[in-house]
């Protein structure tokens, strides 16, 4: 404190005062976040060094966790599984949502309320999405002799399908937002100069809601990859391939998926398995989530 | 704005409090959730002085959830002792556990009703040889010993399975229970009745949907078959996981399977996401076989009183001589990490309630029947039939599905397969529902254990 104050040129006595009462303001969330997030995080990191079914009698084992994860052929197929999913619902979700923006910020008769109803889904939690959705596909596929769950194929567009129901509306209000910040006199500018529809579009409008695209584009890849609740509900892993030797391999499994039940499997070491796997799966989200948010930050401009 | 923004962050800050606050109480909050009421006035002072120890079960069944919570009231104002009743939610109790057990006021009493739980959980659990309410049992056919011979937990009821039948129906379709004494004359009666189930205005199976609501029946149930009589070929009962499985009796699980899903209310093309009610479509009397145990009969009873329950028939030689699948997944360990108080409390609580009439009245109603002295006959008929087959001198066939490695991913895997074999049921298809079920045994075997 004493050093604080010293300090010439730093704030005048009254933010001096306050500054010594920062701790009462800060504390709270801090001690929440420490507790409900650091320490729990810190303590899953440890874990996936041990071999536990209690965490209470975790016993420290190095590496092999990591090892068995990484050798682990069900893992690697949920990785490549929930990365295409991630690439195609990213896009899907983001250009769509724009579209809809796009359209409910021309003007239209009855914006507000297409905006309400496009939003809606999203305050559906995950699961019951899943149950309906399954009900609703198979209400179709049963037509044409399969299930959701017993062809990979529906499975994945299924999960996509719905996925995009559920966060496109939620997108679509980032970008709306986006998209009414886009100053009028260089809309007035660009119409001035000639520009078409098009051109305004890609060389006005877009740069100036790059913001709104770097945000939405960071949620719907990190939602991607974690999506947990849509994948049990849907279709669970399900259909799963059956290898002549007897072993299993779930087509629908996502990472977040494969993560749970391999800490339910009753094998000793399991837990310590999916721990290891949750702190790959927590580095390579943050990998990615990083990596792509510096590469669009680069394409923002400044007004 | 800034007031604006200020404000908003005041009210994440209380949010974030708040939400805090919701967490912790629960864990903390060691109340017994049933309040005694008007018997506080007995021995409360011991409960009290914190010398006497308290009693948490973590139930498995939420069925029985109601009269557990009457049967801890009860104890509660008879003895003075705190009876906590837990209840997981269908199908979460290992998660539920696994929470449970870390936590500083643990269960006392849980459920470890598998070869693969006991592995799990052996090292959390009191030895009970030789303890007073080991002492109480009337048979030693549902304990459960870890590989160093120490008995984990102990059954504190049992229940067959098997194909419930409503007479009434069966003698409607111009038929007899006497046919029904093998897989030829369930075959005879069955196809009857779904080729006549438009005059009827019953069919013959209720639907056999492979949802997780419904799908057990068959790849936890019906597959028993399969490895009993492997068991049974074997001559000695298994008391531990066999790495390997034939296929002798993989034929007659498809006999049985077969006439099921082709002999149903429903399509098997429309069973892999389910959503029909069986028990409904069997009480309703839309359907006069229903693949279940028994602990629907209280729930059947209330519409079909003279539903009773026949054997697995499904082509094996001799099979006039089957009786029900009995056995349970229903046992009581208790833990060891709970303090000497606590334990002794929960060996007197369990102790009383398989002998205090009044308390296993409830509880025999709720869980069918109970192996123990002293506890209350059953009331339920399908234990009845059991017990009727075993004194005609059939064959119990006992539950060797409990070892089954992996089960939840053994499981999936033939519940998939049986997916694509009810919508085409092709050969090839058939040949991946067998390599679940075999090779996949061995595999899930060979993944546990190596």
């Amino acid at each position: 404190m004493i050093a604080v104050s010293r300090k010439p040129g730093r704030g005048n006595s009254t933010r001096r005062q306050t500054r010594k009462w920062s701790w009462l303001f800060m504390g709270p969330v801090v001690a929440a976040f420490a507790i409900g997030f650091v320490w729990p995080f810190v303590q899953g990191i440890y874990l996936s060094f041990c071999k536990f079914r209690l965490i209470r009698d975790a016993k420290f084992i190095g590496f092999g966790n990591y090892l068995t994860a990484l050798r682990d052929q069900t893992f690697r197929a949920a990785f490549w599984y929930t990365a295409g999913f991630a690439v195609v619902s990213l896009v899907l979700i983001n250009v769509l949502a724009f579209a809809v923006a796009y359209a409910l910020t021309q003007g239209i008769r009855g914006s507000n309320l297409y905006r309400t109803v496009f939003f809606m889904p999203n305050l559906i939690g995950g699961i019951v999405l899943g149950y309906i959705w399954s009900m609703i596909f198979d209400g179709i596929l049963h037509k044409y002799g399969t299930s959701i769950v017993e062809n990979s194929t529906w499975g994945f567009w299924g999960l996509v399908i719905l996925v995009c129901w559920q966060q496109i509306g939620y997108m679509m209000i980032i970008y709306i937002a986006g998209l009414q910040a886009v100053p009028e006199d260089m809309l007035e500018a660009a119409k001035i100069d000639g520009a078409n529809r098009w051109q305004t579009l890609f060389r006005v409008t877009i740069p100036n809601v790059m913001p709104s695209i770097t945000i939405c584009t960071f949620l719907a890849l990190t939602n991607g990859f974690k999506l947990f609740d849509q994948n049990l509900a849907l279709t669970g892993g399900m259909p799963i391939i059956v290898q002549p030797d007897g072993a299993s391999v779930k087509t629908t499994e996502m990472l977040a998926l494969n993560i749970y039940s391999t800490f339910y499997n009753s094998k000793s070491t399991y837990p310590g398995v999916a721990q290891a796997k949750a702190v790959l799966f927590f580095l390579l989200v943050a990998g990615l989530g990083l990596a792509q948010l510096s590469y669009t930050r680069k394409r923002e401009v400044q007004q | 704005m800034k007031k604006f923004l200020a404000i908003v962050l005041a009210m994440v800050m209380v949010m974030a409090l708040a939400a805090c606050g919701g967490q912790t109480q629960p864990s903390g909050g060691e109340t017994p959730s049933t309040p005694s009421s008007g018997g506080s006035t007995t021995p409360a002072a011991p409960a009290a002085s914190g010398k006497t120890g308290s009693v948490y079960w973590l139930n498995f069944k939420p069925e029985s959830d109601e009269a557990l919570q009457q049967i801890a009231a009860l104890y509660k104002e008879k003895k003075g002792v705190d009876v906590k009743v837990v209840t997981a939610a269908s199908g979460t109790y290992s998660q539920t556990l696994t929470a449970e057990m870390d936590k500083s006021n643990p269960p006392t009493i849980y459920v470890v009703g598998n070869a693969n739980s006991v592995k799990d959980w052996s090292d959390y659990a009191v030895d009970l040889t030789g303890t007073p309410i080991a002492n109480e049992l009337n048979t030693d056919a549902y304990n459960l010993y870890d590989e160093n011979g120490k008995l984990v937990s102990i059954g504190y009821c049992f229940e067959c399975y098997g194909i419930i039948v409503n007479p009434d129906l069966i003698q409607k379709a111009g038929h007899s229970m006497d046919e029904l004494k093998n897989f030829d004359g369930l075959k005879k009666v069955a196809e009857d009745i779904h080729a006549n189930a438009a005059t009827l205005g019953f069919d013959a199976f209720s639907s056999c949907d492979m949802d997780p609501s419904s799908s057990w029946r068959f790849t936890g149930h019906m597959v028993n078959l399969v490895y009993y009589y492997q068991e049974r070929d074997g001559g000695s009962k298994w008391t531990e996981c066999p790495p390997t499985l034939t296929n002798d009796y993989v034929e007659n699980y498809k006999n049985l399977y077969d006439l099921c899903i082709n002999n149903s209310l429903t399509d098997p093309t429309a069973l892999a996401t389910g959503g029909h009610d069986a028990e409904a479509e069997f009480k309703s009397g839309k359907a006069a076989f229903f693949v279940n145990g028994s602990w629907e009969y209280s729930a059947v009873s209330e519409t079909v009183p003279n539903a009773t329950m026949i054997p697995y028939y499904c082509g094996v030689s001799g099979e006039e001589k089957a009786g029900l699948n009995c056995g349970t997944e229903n046992c009581w360990a208790i833990n060891s990490m709970a303090s000497a108080e606590d334990q002794q409390a929960t060996m007197d609580f369990l102790v009383w309630l398989v002998t205090d009439p009044e308390a296993s009245r409830i509880a025999v109603d709720t869980f069918g029947a109970m192996p123990y002295k002293n506890a209350q006959e059953s009331t339920n008929k399908f234990l009845a039939a059991a017990d009727q087959y075993a004194a005609n001198g059939c064959y119990v066939m006992d539950w060797a599905t409990n070892y089954q490695p992996a089960v939840d991913d053994y499981r999936a895997a033939l519940v998939s397969a049986l997916n694509a074999y009810n919508a085409d049921q092709s050969a090839a298809n058939w040949e991946t529902v067998r390599t679940a079920m075999i090779d996949g045994w061995a595999a899930q075997y060979k993944a546990q254990n190596g």
